[in-house]
């Protein structure tokens, strides 16, 4: 397996020119390498973000439910309260998964960034050094040191385009399933135990119906207060209880 | 004996640990052939275990060319499978 993966190595470094002649000419394609991989970083970035806010989107729903399902429960819909409790657990599994790749993520941006610095630490030590080989050794002699030490830099060139690949894979592939959710959530195609963050959908209605309708019952106990009609005032005033004939905190000793 | 573990580091390790890892990269490459995915887990981790544990991180002033490339430490189950069969992790 390990000399699969070398012979692959090796024929990568051989597809690409003469890495000694590249380093030591073409400083260009370093500055064109590091770009590449500062730009395999941003990539990182911006997928953790949207995961990120994806978790803010999660963690907002999860209390909202939580909400949702004391109400219905207050008002007697059990049924209701089940159901978003069960869309509450089912947010919280996806928010464990999203954590995960988080996680994930940040680990392989900073694997990046750590690559990053020892290319280019290797570049400097490459230039370092061959001035000191053409220095120190006969042209013929020269070259042999050179063409090994530039060999170590593309195996590290190589490797650093492996391992930004890599990153650049699984954030697609992660990206590629937060854009699937969206999609699907815009066009409200959850079904009802997969129904996450859509907006407004028939469990939020029915509970909104519940909240506006106890809403209008406060609404009216307030206004039958005001009236002074209320000599025997509703329990739902009682509950929400600030009927005008209440002293008011001013008055107050 | 110069070793990287693909997308991480390269150690220095012992020769004597040559056999070892060999005999491990044949084991690994048994479990794969025999679809026997938490086999290939356990002996790509022990290979992994082994590098790091016996070998030198090379400093950052070191360019050597690698003696064995070990493939990247998140390596999946179906990409281990690819190596043998398909593309692998670097296509051809």
């Amino acid at each position: 397996m390990s000399t699969v993966i070398k012979s692959k190595i090796n024929k990568m470094l051989d597809k690409a020119e003469d890495p000694s002649e590249t380093l030591e000419y073409s400083y260009a394609k370093q500055m064109e390498l590091l770009q590449n991989v500062k730009k395999g970083v941003a990539d990182v970035v911006t997928a953790k973000k949207r995961l990120q806010l994806q978790q803010q989107k999660l963690e907002q729903q999860v209390v909202k439910l939580d909400t949702q399902a004391r109400q219905a429960l207050a008002a007697g819909r059990e049924e209701l309260a089940r159901t978003a409790l069960e869309r509450k657990q089912f947010a919280q599994t996806e928010l464990q998964t999203l954590d995960q790749q988080v996680t994930e993520l940040e680990a392989q941006q900073q694997g990046l960034i750590d690559k990053e610095q020892k290319l280019r630490s290797k570049l400097e030590q490459f230039r370092t050094k061959k001035e000191v080989i053409k220095a120190q050794y006969s042209a013929a002699e020269a070259q042999v040191k050179i063409g090994e030490a530039a060999t170590g830099v593309g195996e590290e060139m190589a490797d650093v385009g492996l391992a930004m690949q890599r990153a650049v894979d699984k954030t697609e592939g992660m990206r590629a399933r937060a854009s699937a959710m969206d999609e699907l959530e815009e066009a409200g195609a959850f079904d009802d135990n997969l129904s996450l963050t859509a907006g407004q959908d028939d469990i939020d209605r029915q509970l909104h119906e519940l909240t506006s309708g106890s809403q209008v019952d406060d609404d009216l106990a307030k206004l039958k207060a005001e009236l002074g009609s209320g000599s025997s005032t509703p329990s739902p005033a009682l509950e929400q209880g600030k009927p005008t004939d209440q002293p008011t905190p001013g008055g107050q000793p | 004996m110069i070793v990287r573990i693909a997308t991480e580091d390269q150690y220095r390790l012992p020769d004597g640990d040559a056999e070892r890892l060999n005999e491990l990269d044949n084991e690994a490459v048994a479990a794969v052939e025999a679809d026997d995915e938490d086999r290939f887990h356990a002996i790509f981790e022990e290979m992994l275990d082994l590098v790091r544990t016996d070998g030198h991180k090379l400093d950052g002033d070191e360019l050597e060319e690698s003696d064995v490339i070990l493939p990247p430490p998140d390596l999946s189950f179906v990409e281990a499978g690819n190596e043998f069969t398909g593309d692998g992790l670097i296509p051809d």
